[in-house]
C-alpha cells in the first residue's frame, strides 16, 4: 500500500491500536449496522461498536445470518459490516450468494486463524481455505498484514462496497493478532 | 398441540389476506412456494422475494427491520426455510425488534423438491420454540378464521419479534413467478423506500 496518510490521530500507533482506528474508520464510512461471532481478535472492535449508541449490533449465532442481515440492512439505507473470524468465512458460502446475485453492498473483517503461531490444528484447514472460498463465491478479497493495512484497506474496502456495489472481505492476518494465550 | 396435525388452510387464500392487510408493510419472503404465493397476489415494489439463499428470509426482514424502525417488515416463508434457520429464532430475540412479524407457511413438507417430510411434520413444533426463544408472540393457526383473527392482531403495536405458524394444506399450487433479477428487485425496493440508484 502506499504512503498516504490516513485520517487518524497522530499519536496513534497502528501496529497496536488498529482496532480503535478500525472503529474510527468504519464511522467515517458511515456504517451503523454490525453483525458478529465473537472473536478475540476482534473483542476491542466488538466493544466499541456494542457500546456506541448510534450502532445497532446482532451477535449472530453462526456467521450466514450476518449476510443476510447486512442485505436487509442496505434494503433499508443502512451500511452494515459483519465481524467473523476465518472459521467463519466457510458458513457463509451460500448465503453469499445473496449479496453477490443482488450487487449488494457487503463488507465483512475476517480475523485469520490457522496459519501463523496456530496452536490449535483444527483451525488449520478452514484458515487455508478461507481465501479460495470467499474468490470461488465471488467476494472480492483483500489480506492486511500490518495494522496500517487493515485501516487503509478497510478504509478504501468500505468505498468499493457501499459506493461501488462491491461485496468485498478484508482478511487480518493472524501475525497481526499474536499468539492466542489459554 | 396441534404439532403432528397436518394443515387444511388455502396457501393462496391465507396470504393473500395477509397482503391485503399489509397496511404499508414491507414484504420479504422465502424461496419457492412462498415467494409464489405472495407474488400471485400481485408484483409490488415492496416485496423482497428470495429465489435462493435458503435460511435468509427472517433474518433479511430483520436488518430490513432494524435499518427501518418506523415500518413494519412481514416476512413470509415456509417451513423448511425456517428450519434451515433455527439459530436465527435465538439472534432475532435477541435483537428484539417490534417491527418485525415471521409467517411460516407450515406444509409439514419439502414441497419444491417432491414433498418430502419435513421437522414440522415430525414433531418439532416451531411455533412453540419461538416462544421458548422469547418470541413476543408465537402461535400456529390452523384456519383461514383464524388467518383473519391474525390479520387484526398484526394491526397492533408488539413490543418484540412475533411468529404465526400457519398449517397449510401440502399442495403444490401452478408456480406464479416473480422476476429473478436480484438487482432490479433490490433497487425497486429501495427506491419504494426514497434510496436512488445514485
Amino acid at each position: 500500500m502506499g504512503n498516504a496518510p490516513l485520517n487518524q490521530p497522530a499519536a496513534r500507533d497502528l501496529s497496536l491500536e488498529w482496532p480503535a482506528a478500525l472503529y474510527d474508520t468504519l464511522k467515517a464510512a458511515d456504517v451503523r449496522h454490525m453483525s458478529y461471532v465473537p472473536d478475540a481478535g476482534h473483542t476491542t472492535l466488538i466493544n466499541l461498536l456494542d457500546d456506541d449508541p448510534d450502532v445497532t449490533t446482532n451477535v449472530l449465532t453462526t456467521e450466514e445470518e450476518g449476510i443476510a442481515i447486512a442485505t436487509g440492512a442496505w434494503l433499508g439505507g443502512m451500511r452494515s459490516v459483519v465481524l467473523m473470524q476465518s472459521s467463519g468465512v466457510g458458513n457463509c458460502i451460500n448465503m453469499l450468494s445473496l449479496p453477490v446475485q443482488s450487487r449488494t453492498p457487503l463488507l465483512m473483517l475476517v480475523t485469520m486463524r490457522g496459519e501463523w503461531n496456530e496452536f490449535n490444528p483444527w483451525q488449520v484447514p478452514m484458515g487455508r481455505a478461507t481465501q479460495t472460498c470467499l474468490e470461488a463465491i465471488g467476494v472480492t478479497v483483500l489480506r492486511a498484514e500490518t495494522g496500517r493495512d487493515v485501516v487503509e484497506m478497510t478504509e478504501q474496502a468500505a468505498t468499493m462496497a457501499y459506493d461501488a456495489d462491491g461485496q468485498i472481505a478484508v482478511l487480518i492476518a493472524q501475525r497481526l493478532l499474536g499468539k492466542k494465550k489459554w | 398441540m396441534v404439532t403432528d396435525m397436518a394443515g387444511t388452510i388455502d396457501r393462496r387464500a391465507a396470504v393473500a389476506r395477509l397482503l391485503e392487510a399489509r397496511n404499508g408493510a414491507l414484504v420479504v419472503t422465502g424461496l419457492g412456494s412462498p415467494t409464489y404465493d405472495v407474488h400471485a397476489h400481485g408484483d409490488s415494489d415492496d416485496n423482497y422475494y428470495l429465489w435462493g439463499a435458503m435460511g435468509g428470509a427472517a433474518l433479511t426482514g430483520l436488518g430490513l427491520a432494524q435499518a427501518q424502525p418506523d415500518r413494519r417488515v412481514m416476512v413470509i416463508t415456509g417451513d423448511g426455510e425456517m428450519l434451515m434457520a433455527f439459530g436465527a429464532l435465538a439472534t432475532i430475540s435477541v435483537a428484539g425488534p417490534s417491527n418485525l412479524d415471521i409467517i411460516v407457511l407450515d406444509n409439514q413438507h419439502y414441497g419444491e423438491t417432491g414433498m418430502q417430510e419435513s421437522h414440522t411434520g415430525r414433531g418439532i413444533d416451531l411455533a412453540a420454540v419461538a416462544g421458548a426463544a422469547g418470541f413476543d408472540d408465537a402461535r400456529t393457526i390452523t384456519t383461514l378464521d383464524g388467518v383473519d383473527t391474525l390479520c387484526m392482531d398484526l394491526s397492533k403495536p408488539a413490543n418484540g419479534p412475533r411468529l404465526y405458524l400457519l398449517k397449510i394444506e401440502a399442495r403444490n399450487l401452478p408456480r406464479s413467478l416473480p422476476p429473478r433479477d436480484a438487482t432490479f428487485i433490490k433497487t425497486r425496493m429501495r427506491a419504494h423506500l426514497g434510496f436512488q440508484p445514485c
